[in-house]
């Protein structure tokens, strides 16, 4: 099974119900398949005029109670993202599959990139915080895709999977399960405002046509959905929460492996990149390596770095020119060494072998 | 009904003194109540500016989203539940600048949904810049020296996209606006109203319509019956200057999307 086609069958078995997108390479086989899957079993895919009103379409979609997805890419991404900074202040559970290619502008359509993992986290304008998955395999497109679709339900965020068009047009044997499990949003109680909080930060739910009559603004807003937005003290209390219901459970949301704790080279890696580690660490290329796999980047686990007492130098291998090898410094005082390479190619085993021995080499010296 | 309809909370509105929105909001919840819908399960959706503060003052679900794209929200709403009644309140700007694409598809897909579209010739709530449908000659903040722009017809431009029905009327013409929304309401697929309204803060004082009746009685002089002016103009006559047609553009059954299925 192709990647985008395991991401599209992920959201199917978590009970997608709904799909907005626009067609753009590399990840238009995701809403191909959708639109074969979903008119069959009554649900609804719709083709909008542009990923601006995809990202629209799966927030009103979202408001009715339906489990909500779009995929795109680069510039569709760029498109989406008022309105993405619009489901994050109204708390609106939806799901975006970015297939990443190499950008800026169009790019390389055709290509593989991570280009897009500061703009995920940061592309919306104002103080924000999302939830970023990363797969390295076509099981993970399946798993993780499904998997994104609680955590935008427990969490009421917009919820990214982030994978390039290496991963997206990967051919790989998966195991399909019966069923995955599904969290839906915890109900809005009887006696709650649509916005008031509970303890973990997180309002209630209630989709609209369920009498609960709820005003949704991306305005600041007070606990009843009404606009406030002259309210110092009330933009800052919505704001800092929004962030906070995800950025302090970042530990609980983390899902990672780990191999070799007590390496001292260990290599950081998320979607298509963490192949070559694993080339390179499980088939012992070169001794003393370790590695840390993301599979959920954002919000950023900074607690897992400390798992490696050994550790000389963080190896940062992504298809960028370094983003998530910035996050990793801001945490960290051993020396974080970026790997960033873009084009499309994805790294050489020797390429990272390389790194390891001239960090070895240097310590010699 | 209007006092069950509205969110006496959220009382002040924000709306001018003189402003045209509190009438079509009203026409538009008479027609609403004509109906017999149900709180519960009608939507008010809008984008942003003045007109798309109007459903915040529903006591419904609503959805005020980003600017534009209300009609791509709605679309949303209407097609994962059919079973709910969808009402897009938007503006000339809204609708037709930042938002003309959504617009255009709207039409086309025929969704069955009610627009309505609180023209009032300006950008309001930023201050009075010119908006698409700014007539020649007219000025605004970014037009001091006259709009120089053709403006949009947007009732002439939805019934081009495929629009099931589309009417135009002003905030003069309440009875009339009334029953237009109405027959929006019933008619399946996308319906159209297009509502001439005045805004004396920001259109009104630049333009020589000082008193907010002034541009009312402008619009009451200036609206020519569609129906009058199809049988008795000359064919291919142009519209006597700051004329406007007022009616029914079109109202048929071409292929709707978002309605229930039949079960």
């Amino acid at each position: 099974m192709q990647g985008n086609i395991a991401c599209a069958e992920g959201a199917l078995a978590a009970g997608c119900d709904f799909f907005a997108g626009y067609p753009i390479t590399p990840s238009t086989e995701v809403a191909e398949h959708m639109a074969a899957k979903l008119p069959k079993r009554k649900h609804c895919f719709i083709q909008m005029e542009d990923e601006i009103a995809s990202m629209a379409a799966i927030i009103g979609a979202a408001w009715t109670g339906a489990r909500a997805m779009t995929a795109t890419s680069g510039p569709g991404f760029s498109l989406m993202m008022e309105n993405i900074g619009y489901a994050i202040m109204t708390e609106t559970p939806c799901v975006l599959v970015n297939v990443q290619r190499g950008g800026p502008s169009t790019g390389q359509p055709t290509m593989a990139a991570q280009g897009d993992m500061m703009q995920v986290r940061f592309g919306s304008h104002g103080d924000i915080s999302i939830i970023a998955l990363a797969p390295s395999s076509v099981q993970e497109c399946f798993e993780l895709t499904a998997e994104a679709f609680n955590l935008a339900d427990r969490f009421r965020c917009p919820v990214f999977v982030m994978a390039d068009e290496a991963i997206g047009h990967m051919r790989e044997r998966i195991d399909i399960p019966d069923s995955v499990p599904v969290t839906r949003p915890k109900p809005l109680k009887e006696d709650m405002l649509p916005f008031a909080p509970e303890e973990d930060l997180i309002p209630g739910f209630a989709a609209f046509g369920t009498g609960r009559k709820i005003p949704v603004t991306g305005l600041t807003h007070n606990e009843k959905g009404y606009p406030d937005s002259t309210n110092p003290a009330r933009h800052e209390s919505l704001v800092r929460r929004l962030v906070d219901k995800i950025e302090l459970r970042r530990h609980d949301i983390a899902s990672y492996e780990i191999v070799s704790k007590d390496a001292e080279y260990v290599f950081v890696c998320y979607g298509a990149p963490v192949r070559t580690v694993q080339e390179v660490v499980l088939g012992q290329k070169i001794q003393g390596t370790g590695y840390l796999k993301l599979k959920i980047v954002w919000p950023f686990p900074e607690n897992l770095l400390k798992q490696f007492p050994n550790v000389k130098a963080f190896i940062v291998p992504e298809m960028n020119l370094g983003m998530i090898s910035r996050e990793i410094e801001r945490h960290t005082c051993v020396p974080v060494i970026s790997v960033g390479k873009i084009g499309g190619d994805l790294h050489y085993p020797d390429e990272l072998i390389a790194v390891v021995e001239k960090l070895r080499n240097g310590e010699e010296r | 009904m209007r006092d069950e309809w509205l969110r006496a909370d959220r009382l002040p509105h924000i709306y001018c003194a003189g402003c045209g929105n509190g009438t079509i909001l009203n026409c538009v919840l008479e027609a609403v109540d004509q109906i017999g819908w149900d709180m519960t399960d009608t939507v008010f959706v809008s984008g942003i500016g003045c007109s798309s503060r109007a459903p915040g003052y529903i006591r419904t679900d609503s959805l005020h989203t980003t600017h534009g794209r209300a009609l791509a929200f709605a679309t949303g709403v209407k097609m994962a539940n059919p079973n709910l009644h969808v009402v897009v309140f938007t503006g000339d700007g809204d609708l037709s600048a930042i938002g003309g694409n959504h617009f255009i598809h709207a039409c086309r897909r025929n969704i069955d949904i009610t627009v309505v579209c609180m023209n009032n010739h300006i950008y309001g709530m930023t201050g009075g810049q010119g908006s698409p449908t700014t007539p020649l000659g007219k000025t605004s903040t970014t037009t001091p020296y006259g709009a120089d722009e053709t403006p949009f017809d947007l009732a002439e431009l939805a019934v081009a996209a495929g629009a099931n029905y589309v009417a135009r009327w002003t905030s003069y013409h309440v009875t009339e606006l009334t029953k237009a929304v109405l027959l929006g309401f019933q008619t399946p697929g996308l319906s159209f109203i297009e509502v001439r309204c005045q805004c004396p803060t920001s259109y009104g004082r630049r333009n020589k319509y000082r008193q907010p009746g002034d541009f009312v009685t402008f619009l009451r002089d200036n609206a020519i019956l569609k129906d009058r002016w199809d049988r008795t103009a000359k064919p291919g006559s142009d519209l006597p200057d700051d004329a406007f047609l007022v009616g029914e553009f079109v109202r048929r059954a071409k292929p709707v999307m978002g309605v229930p299925d039949e079960a």
